[in-house]
């Protein structure tokens, strides 16, 4: 076939950014993944401002749990039309037709998940801040270091049981039963992490938890790149 | 017109079977496809016309048996072996909140076409939707999107062209325009299988017969006279 490109892990990287530019030009469109998740946050942070009146000291012990619990559950809102999105005229089934792996796709749905989620929270973050003032990017880098793994390792975990529940007809039930329970591990190093740095302790606190985020990371990513073409099959 | 399709592909099913669960869609199914055949694939419904073509199209794998591309089983065919044959579903596979063209070059992107966007405006061109490709895929009609679907089946030039029932919910003169687009296709060298529940309809198009009864082929041959009346005694010769 001359008018195909080279397969391998070129063809790979093509279809995956291929796959997730998709995502956001459709994205764009509708707004409804953004919408749902930046409408969540901001109105659990009100809330929550309202809810607790913590002193500083407090706030600096609690954000870190509070906001990831926002992200998580925002998160959950976007996952759950990642793979909605592919079952309406079977597209999912129009992608396995293209000449990749099923791990093309995970990776695809897997960049795209990451991108909205990772962009919600950077804007939800000052907001948060402003509300229980308290100081985030005190350590920028380690404060994105944090984002980033914790975000990837749930949106790696987060994108294969998308595409389990997909077919189920409780989707918006099932995702947040499968998700949930294996992301703890998770949870509790990014809030420790991110807990490290609002208190403005050393990083070298947070070294165990910022090691199992990795941990965590490659884990579930690898587990899912494996899985992933028995879960299309299903 | 539509350029030169890919290299003739030979594609053949070696007792293959297919189960979910208790259910057993296909058995026991051997069927070769030589290049340049024009087959229909008749049946009632159940048959399990979608299932052989869905484990034709590499979709889902046979639970017994195996495919062979020109001589080589699937397991050992490279990924870009999909380059070689296009699929037409009973669903469009077309996203609804992108346009026509939108949808048309993601495809392209997805097989790697070296000029996507010269493939995309010769598709369009050729199943006559240029008018047509700033529109959202949601707010074409049936007989539209079934255009737009059979153009993405065709980007990357496919020599074998797989289609599902594909004149299903078309009105009669979108049916006719199909059924022309497939004579064209089948007269520009490309070798076609269709399934359809229109026997009358399928037998005035195909130049080969095969027909699936409980998962199993009941026969396969030549679209001849004798053959036709053998179908619609055991079929009726309208719908079924």
């Amino acid at each position: 076939m001359a008018t195909v490109a080279a397969t391998g892990w070129s063809a790979l990287g093509r279809v995956s950014f291929a796959i997730a530019a998709k995502d956001f030009l459709s994205e764009r469109r509708t707004k409804e993944v953004f919408n749902a998740m930046l409408v969540f946050g901001f109105m659990v942070a009100v809330i929550f401002s309202f809810a607790f009146e913590p002193t500083s000291e407090e706030a600096q012990r609690i954000a870190g749990g509070l906001v990831w619990l926002v992200f998580i559950f925002a998160g959950i809102l976007g996952l759950n039309r990642s793979f909605a999105r592919e079952t309406l005229n079977e597209c999912l089934q129009g992608l396995r037709l293209g000449p990749v792996g099923p791990g093309a796709i995970y990776l695809g749905k897997l960049l795209s998940n990451f991108a909205f989620m990772f962009v919600a929270e950077l804007i939800l973050l000052p907001f948060f801040g402003m509300f229980f003032d308290v100081h985030f990017w005190r350590e920028p880098a380690w404060m994105i270091a944090i984002l980033v793994l914790g975000t990837w390792g749930f949106t790696a975990l987060g994108t294969i049981f998308s595409a389990v529940s997909a077919n189920t007809r409780m989707r918006e039930l099932m995702l947040p039963l499968l998700l949930l329970p294996l992301s703890v591990p998770l949870l509790i190093a990014a809030v420790q992490a991110t807990t490290t740095v609002l208190r403005g302790l050393p990083m070298s606190d947070a070294s165990l938890w910022i090691k199992l985020l990795i941990g965590f990371d490659v884990m579930f990513t690898t587990l899912a790149w494996l899985v992933f073409e028995p879960v299309l099959e299903q | 017109m539509n350029p030169s399709p890919a290299a003739s592909l030979r594609l053949e099913a070696k007792g293959i079977a297919k189960h979910y669960g208790h259910l057993t869609a296909l058995q026991a199914v051997d069927l070769c496809i030589d290049p340049g055949d024009f087959i229909v694939v008749l049946g009632r419904n159940g048959a399990g016309k979608t299932t052989l073509l869905r484990l034709l199209a590499t979709i889902i794998h046979p639970s017994e048996g195996s495919l062979w591309f020109d001589g080589t089983p699937l397991a050992q065919c490279p990924a870009s072996l999909k380059s070689r044959f296009g699929f037409v579903g009973h669903e469009s596979f077309l996203y609804d909140e992108l346009t026509v063209r939108e949808n048309l070059l993601f495809y392209a992107r997805l097989y790697g076409l070296a000029d996507g966007a010269r493939a995309v405006a010769t598709q369009l061109e050729a199943l006559e939707l240029s008018a047509r490709a700033g529109d959202l895929v949601r707010n074409l009609s049936r007989g539209l999107r079934q255009r737009v679907a059979i153009a993405r089946a065709l980007l990357h030039q496919p020599s074998l062209l797989l289609l599902d029932e594909p004149a299903t919910g078309l009105d009669a003169p979108s049916r006719e325009r199909l059924h022309d687009l497939l004579r064209r296709l089948h007269r520009e060298g490309r070798t076609i299988l269709f399934s359809s529940h229109d026997v009358a309809q399928g037998l005035a198009l195909a130049t080969r017969v095969v027909l699936l009864e409980r998962g199993r082929i009941a026969f396969d041959g030549r679209n001849t006279p004798e053959a036709q009346a053998a179908v619609a005694a055991q079929l009726g010769s309208g719908g079924v």
